[in-house]
């Protein structure tokens, strides 16, 4: 299986990943050999199989909807954690940017 | 009393007979670490409230209190569980600073019954690899042999136990974690049936499969551990309800009667004929124990591990999506949000981890999901199918951990296809949720080889009853590195 340059950057850009020019061939092997092995699994007619979906047996789970307020301490853990803050919010970046066109 | 050859049962014996106290053997730990960690890098950090919490045991003690079932037994911790207060990286550079929050359910645990937490183990970053090489903090070294690998992810937890710091450790099994390590580092390693240990807390490589487990050194010690960690947990929605399934406190040593199935698939090419040799020899051991020996076959075994790979790295690529620099750990900016996740994520995972997170989101990804994710899961199916079908005859299934024992330090570190073989043998228990146990049965170049136990969903006492039967006719088990 080949990957070109092209393919990783995309598949790089949809996982949210900057790689480094120098490290491209690289990804391009690896994931091409990772994918040719698991080729095998073609070999398979599995047409009449249904998928495996509940690793653990598959009952719904459910809660009552209430609140579970955090208490204060593992609030202000949490808080101690972010990136970037001010006071106790977090600090991000914009999502949407203001166009003037 | 040399304390660190104890196990922990022994251990606990001494501590309620008033012969040892929690101090003691938590300072006797603590000591070994200091003295013996610079060489195997196993502990990536040490709690530095494990003494005070060990002399609290002994005032309890004192007094007449209910101390709990594993007082003053001090444990290392796989660094993706999480325990409020500590550093918890996963290995990972992205994670550097971050502190846990709260207590994960296995710490929860393990503080109710009285076990010391004496610190945090190096693995393979976010659980991903074979060998804890992948780790940012530096490779763990093997104590039979340092230029030798410990096997991963769980490495220092394997290495914690085989080179005496702890007499217990906790690591996590997606597709063998456990128990490739415990086989290459010579130490028992217990994956339960998916769904009997509660998943809150631990970070999340393949939700379907991870499945935290015990480091002992003897099969009796992974049955405590195990009583003490599972349960119903309502905050993991794929705990199991756990009736009928209790382990007995005192396991039967005995095999009589039973039926031992040896997959054909298993014992194919591929595998080192002095591992071989080695397993059929404790094979043999079973037998004269009064275990009938049958051959079976799982014949998808061999589409098991192209199964597992994409399976892990599709659950992997969309756990690690949390990972953005924003909330927690490291933090890269950018020119925008989108250039600030791509630098935080670029830098802060080494590359195993994106190359799993990239082969993840090829995999899920419109125009191929059908032809690998979902071919996958229906493979799946068939894996757990002709287990099933296996268990109708057999009432466990013995095969080797490991093709081959610990290989050199950087031997497979850039190829992956070839690290991915590795787990061969025991992906195939975490695709088929059942449970699987390591148990040590002999050398190769004296390094140490695995026996691996299969057993029916929940039926864990089945693999220590045959572990424990073995154990008590061997002596591997008692053997240490110098």
């Amino acid at each position: 299986m080949k990957f070109s340059k092209e393919d990783v950057l995309q598949i790089a850009k949809l996982s949210r990943l900057h790689i480094e020019e120098d490290e491209l061939e690289q990804y391009q092997e690896d994931l091409g050999s990772i994918l040719g092995y698991v080729e095998k699994l073609q070999e398979l007619n599995t047409d009449d199989v249904l998928e495996f979906q509940h690793a653990a047996g598959g009952a719904n789970v459910f809660r009552e909807d209430v609140i579970d307020v955090c208490d204060e301490d593992t609030r202000r853990r949490a808080i101690e954690n972010f990136s970037e803050k001010e006071g106790d919010l977090l600090k991000v970046q914009a999502v949407f940017t203001n166009r003037t066109e | 009393m040399d304390v660190l050859i104890l196990t922990m049962k022994e251990a606990s014996e001494k501590l309620a007979s008033g012969e040892l106290t929690a101090e003691a053997l938590t300072q006797s730990c603590l000591e070994a670490i200091e003295s013996g960690n610079e060489r195997l890098n196993a502990f990536l950090e040490v709690s530095q409230t494990a003494l005070d919490e060990a002399r609290e045991i002994d005032v309890r003690r004192a007094k007449g209190e209910d101390v709990g079932p594993l007082a003053g037994i001090p444990v290392g911790l796989k660094d993706n569980m999480l325990v409020q207060g500590w550093g918890s990286t996963s290995g990972s550079q992205i994670l550097e600073g971050h502190k846990g929050i709260y207590d994960g359910a296995i710490a929860q645990r393990l503080k109710k019954a009285g076990a010391i937490l004496i610190g945090r183990t190096n693995m393979d970053e976010f659980a991903m690899g074979s060998s804890t090489e992948n780790s940012h903090y530096g490779p763990t070294m093997n104590p039979w042999d340092i230029t030798k690998v410990p096997g991963g992810s769980s490495g220092g937890s394997a290495v914690a136990v085989s080179a005496g710091f702890v007499p217990v450790a906790l690591g996590s099994d997606t597709g063998g974690s456990i128990r490739q390590p415990a086989s290459l580092s010579g130490v028992v390693g217990l994956k339960p049936t998916y769904g009997r240990v509660s998943r809150y807390g631990l970070m999340a490589l393949a939700s379907s499969l991870d499945q935290i487990g015990p480091f002992t050194r003897t099969v009796e010690d992974a049955a405590i551990m195990l009583q003490a960690i599972e349960g119903y947990d309502p905050k993991d929605s794929t705990s199991a309800q756990l009736s009928n399934t209790t382990i007995p406190s005192l396991i039967e040593k005995s095999v009589e009667g039973m039926t031992l199935g040896i997959p054909k698939e298993y014992f194919g090419s591929g595998m080192d004929p002095k591992v071989r040799e080695v397993v059929m020899e404790a094979v043999q051991e079973l037998e004269r124990a009064g275990a009938v020996i049958k051959e079976i076959s799982l014949p998808h075994a061999e589409y098991a591990l192209a199964a597992y790979y994409i399976i892990q790295p599709a659950e992997a690529s969309s756990n690690l999506g949390r990972f953005d620099g924003l909330r927690y750990g490291y933090h890269s900016g950018g020119e925008n949000l989108q250039e600030t996740y791509e630098r935080t994520r670029g830098e802060g995972f080494g590359t195993e981890v994106k190359r799993r997170i990239m082969l993840g989101s090829y995999t899920l990804s419109a125009g191929y999901y059908d032809a690998y994710y979902r071919k996958a899961l229906k493979v799946r199916t068939l894996i757990k199918q002709d287990f099933d079908e296996a268990f109708k005859d057999v009432d466990a299934i013995l095969s080797p951990t490991s093709p081959t024992v610990a290989w050199n330090i950087g031997e497979k570190f850039n190829d992956p296809l070839s690290m991915y073989l590795a787990d061969i043998y025991t992906v195939t228990a975490n695709l088929a949720t059942i449970p699987g146990m390591s148990v040590p049965c002999g050398f190769v170049d004296g390094l140490p080889v695995g026996l691996q136990i299969l057993a029916k969903p929940f039926d864990e006492y089945t693999l220590f009853k045959v572990g424990a039967t073995y154990q008590d006719r061997t002596s591997w088990h008692t053997q240490t590195p110098t």
